[in-house]
């Protein structure tokens, strides 16, 4: 028995030496549960167009409204700014300042592309009368996809700000731990956004 | 549009409610009383000190005072309304009115509720896991000391837009869990539905970031040794409710903008029309609200078992039962949600399926009622203060328990949804629980917080008033509820129950005298503060590191990182005659105030009341606030400091004198 053993010799009960938490010890962990958190909120947004997904209260459908050409672009525009982000971090890995801004900015751009189309799709819909006001079917979509979209925005609007953080300060630990952040939102938006790609626009146009 | 809407959307002078000559008293005594506390905090020049010392510190410590203060406030508040509902029931009969209309008696009922669960329950446990966490697992802070404040100025961010609504506008009048379509815009045109959102969108950021912020503390910061089933029970129970936290509060996030879009946008979730469907509502909310009853007790069962092993000398009975049941319940909650609506019709398999598994969860919770009763089997037994609030809890929170069982069964909560015993069920648990294990919690961890005991007597007045005031105000409501009287009623025709509002207002009035009494005991305990003084830092004989440094502990909490071996770890260290270092202390490192905490939240309750009044521009101007604000937070990269040498030197070698001094 380990206490019968450790109470035979002397127990130390305090650490000599203050011991070193490197700092941002616990951001890795304490972001992924924002995901996590995050990813409930997206649970929530599916579940309500699962539910009120076929309520089209007499208004146009799915397969009145989605123009999936337009959506495979959009969708094509964010699966690539996912991968320059992900050129980004390597490059970061290897200490090159100017590549990692260089494919931080061509993230932006194809993540504002995105962005660019998902608007100018929302603002045909609304001209067309397919509002989020004109059934519960238009509310969830508008919800969920303007959910979605909302994130791209935020994190276009981080991605700005790490990238000044970079040019002031360089790749220090702390702007390294911030582009890691950014990066698993940045992916986890991907993700989120196959299952709208999927859940919302392909089988919408099936059913 | 004219310019005043422009600028002031809907609020106009209207929105006070000068007709209201109770809410226009309250007003009154509210300015006054804080004109007297403005003015005594100016005269003393405290301003600076609470902003140095308190508002924007991250030490845990301070935050967990501030949330048990805050918690505390609204407490006064929520009991305020709670004894005008008795007042008005036990009036309101042969022909009475009472003395509230349906107006103002519609408001008070959803206030109580909403007050009570999410800016007294909440604060009061959140203070709590933050004042003794870190201190159980060895640690200097948490994992993220600028969330914690920031955590906690968002919750008074929502405490100040339910209370802002006592005055400018109305609060809901839809029941705490705001049901559409009555939530709606076409039924609930006025604020306060939006008061509702807000108040609570606000003041659920606040409860997500704390309940990450504490799981990572507890992942992470662990003394070295301490592994996960070497955890204190409270730290255990902690880390499940915290868990729930940030797997439910989203959900009420989520929820409350689809119904705030529902107000605001013109869409149609919830609606009657266009293809809404309310149901959804009642499924979502549940989905979170079930899961929030837990996260309000699971830490009271954690306090509950410390108290039990400290006061009978033992060892905790069963702690790895304690663990899994625990666990347990936790995975649990997920899955209880529909016995809330059985009478919705969801169907006899949907509602089998969801009545057993409520009942399911007693058996974890008897466990560990057994576990509580087996560690004080034989034990030496100290009926102290919190000792007592225990076993009372014991006994209440059982009969609780089993009320909560019988609802559990279909049919029969078909005949008692909605009814008053189903409210007498819930404050049987909850008074019981929760309340009485913050009063276990007060009672046990003051001495460690302010390093002098509470006073007995009073505290003994306060103990039976409660006891008394509890039955005699909730018992009448259980009857009530088995002839069929349902709740959030405001007059009654039938004169023969009329005797049973009066037991339970005579009832609520004890209970007034209880809370007085705990307030004289506090006030009492810090006049006579010398007398009760505790130096030792272990006034109870106690058994878990939070005992192991002084009371109050020092700002770093312990100036040498403990080393754990066991569950009881400062038991152990007892039991080997563990010898306190008096040499070789270093600087430590620790992290730094700031005041971006309290700015944000300021802008986001201002950005809140702005929506509530659809003062558009304000609304814009302070989201823009908010975003720049946290950016500019990022371009702070310096966050900590260390504490000389010289400094903890000193403060240990203070430490070294008052002990010895105790000694000789």
């Amino acid at each position: 028995m380990s206490s019968t053993t450790a109470t035979m010799e002397p127990r130390a009960y305090h650490l000599p030496e203050e011991p070193h938490l490197h700092e941002g010890h616990s951001t890795n962990l304490g972001f992924w549960m924002y995901l996590m958190s995050d990813c409930l909120i997206f649970a929530i947004l599916f579940a309500t167009y699962a539910v009120l997904g076929g309520s089209y209260a007499g208004g146009p459908g799915p397969k009145d409204l989605f123009d999936l050409p337009l959506v495979a672009l959009n969708t094509a525009m964010l699966l690539f700014s996912s991968i320059t982000y992900g050129f980004a971090m390597l490059a970061m890995e290897k200490n090159r300042t100017s590549a990692t801004q260089g494919w931080l900015f061509v993230t932006l751009l194809f993540g504002g592309a995105f962005l660019f189309i998902e608007l100018y799709e929302f603002h045909h819909l609304i001209l067309e009368g397919a509002g989020p006001w004109r059934s519960a079917f238009l509310s969830s979509f508008f919800t969920l996809v303007g959910t979605h979209g909302l994130h791209v925005t935020f994190g276009s609007i981080w991605l700005v700000t790490l990238m000044v953080q970079v040019a002031k300060k360089g790749l220090i630990p702390a702007n390294k731990r911030r582009l890691m952040c950014l990066s698993m939102f940045w992916h986890f938006l991907d993700v989120i956004w196959i299952g709208v790609f999927t859940f919302v626009y392909l089988m919408g146009v099936l059913r | 549009m004219t310019t005043t809407q422009m600028i002031f959307g809907r609020l106009t002078w209207d929105a006070f409610p000068w007709h209201e000559p109770i809410v226009v008293a309250t007003f009154v005594a509210v300015v006054l009383g804080g004109a007297a506390v403005v003015a005594a905090l100016t005269y003393f020049r405290l301003w600076g000190y609470l902003w140095k010392e308190w508002f924007t510190s991250v030490d845990h410590k301070k935050i967990g005072i501030m949330y048990m203060v805050l918690g505390l406030i609204m407490f006064l508040r929520g009991f305020a309304d709670a004894v005008m509902m008795r007042l008005q029931q036990a009036l309101a009969f042969n022909g009475s009115e009472g003395y509230l209309n349906a107006h103002h008696y519609d408001q008070v009922f959803t206030a109580h509720g909403v007050i009570m669960i999410f800016f007294v329950a909440m604060p009061f446990i959140t203070g709590l896991m933050n004042y003794i966490v870190p201190l159980q697992i060895g640690a200097r802070d948490v994992s993220f000391p600028f969330l914690n404040n920031f955590s906690f100025w968002m919750t008074t961010g929502g405490a100040v837009l339910v209370m802002c609504s006592l005055f400018l506008g109305e609060f809901a009048q839809t029941g705490w869990l705001a049901y559409p379509p009555l939530s709606g815009i076409a039924y609930s045109p006025a604020t306060g539905v939006d008061y509702y959102i807000w108040a609570l969108q606000v003041a659920g950021v606040g409860t997500t970031l704390s309940g990450i912020n504490l799981i990572a503390t507890i992942v992470k910061m662990r003394a070295p040794g301490m592994s996960l089933m070497k955890m204190p029970v409270f730290t255990w129970t902690s880390l499940c409710a915290n868990i729930l936290i940030v797997a439910s509060f989203p959900i009420l996030t989520a929820t409350l903008v689809l119904l705030s879009l529902d107000r605001y946008a013109g869409t149609a979730f919830f609606t009657n029309d266009f293809g809404g469907n309310p149901m959804m509502y009642v499924n979502l909310i549940w989905i979170w609200g079930h899961p929030e009853v837990y996260i309000l007790i699971l830490p009271l069962f954690g306090v509950f078992s410390e108290v039990t092993s400290t006061f009978s000398g033992k060892r905790l009975f069963g702690y790895t039962s304690m663990v899994y049941a625990t666990c347990c319940i936790m995975v649990l909650s997920y899955l209880v949600w529909l016995h809330h609506f059985f009478t919705m019709g969801s169907g006899a398999s949907v509602n089998s399926f969801f009545g057993i598994t409520t009942m399911i969860i007693s058996i974890p919770t008897g466990a560990k009622l057994f576990n509580w009763l087996f560690t004080m089997y034989r034990g030496k037994i100290r009926f102290e203060l919190p000792m007592m609030w225990t076993v009372a809890f014991m006994l209440t929170f059982t009969v609780g328990g089993m009320t909560g069982v019988l609802l559990a069964v279909p049919p029969a909560d078909f005949v008692l949804h909605n009814s008053l015993f189903l409210i007498a069920h819930f404050h049987n648990v909850i008074i019981g629980g929760v309340l009485f294990g913050l009063f276990a919690a007060i009672n046990y961890w003051w001495p460690k917080a302010f390093g002098f005991k509470l006073n007995v007597f009073w505290g003994k007045v306060s103990f039976w008033c409660w006891q008394v005031g509890f039955w005699l105000a909730f018992a009448p409501l259980y009857i009530l509820g088995l002839m069929g009287v349902t709740r959030r009623m405001r007059v009654f025709d039938d004169p023969s129950i009329h005797i049973w509002f009066i037991i339970a207002a005579i009832g609520a009035a004890i209970i007034a005298a209880g809370i007085g009494a705990m307030l004289v005991q506090f006030a009492v305990s810090i006049w006579k503060r010398e007398e009760l003084k505790d130096v030792s830092g272990d006034p109870w004989n106690g058994r878990t590191l939070e005992w192991a440094t002084s009371s109050p502990p020092p700002e770093y909490n312990f100036a040498f990182t403990p080393v754990v071996y066991d569950t009881d770890t400062w038991a152990d260290m007892k039991r080997n005659n563990y010898q306190r270092p008096l040499s070789g202390y270093q600087p430590i490192h620790m992290p730094s105030s700031t005041g971006a905490g309290v700015i944000l939240a300021g802008l986001a309750t201002l950005c809140g009341f702005a929506l509530i009044w659809y003062i558009w521009w304000l609304a814009g101007l302070s989201f823009v606030g908010i975003v720049a604000v946290a950016i500019g937070h990022t371009f702070n990269y310096k966050r900590d400091f260390h504490i000389p040498q010289d400094v903890v030197t000193r403060t240990e070698e203070e430490r070294t004198r008052t002990l010895a001094a105790l000694g000789a």
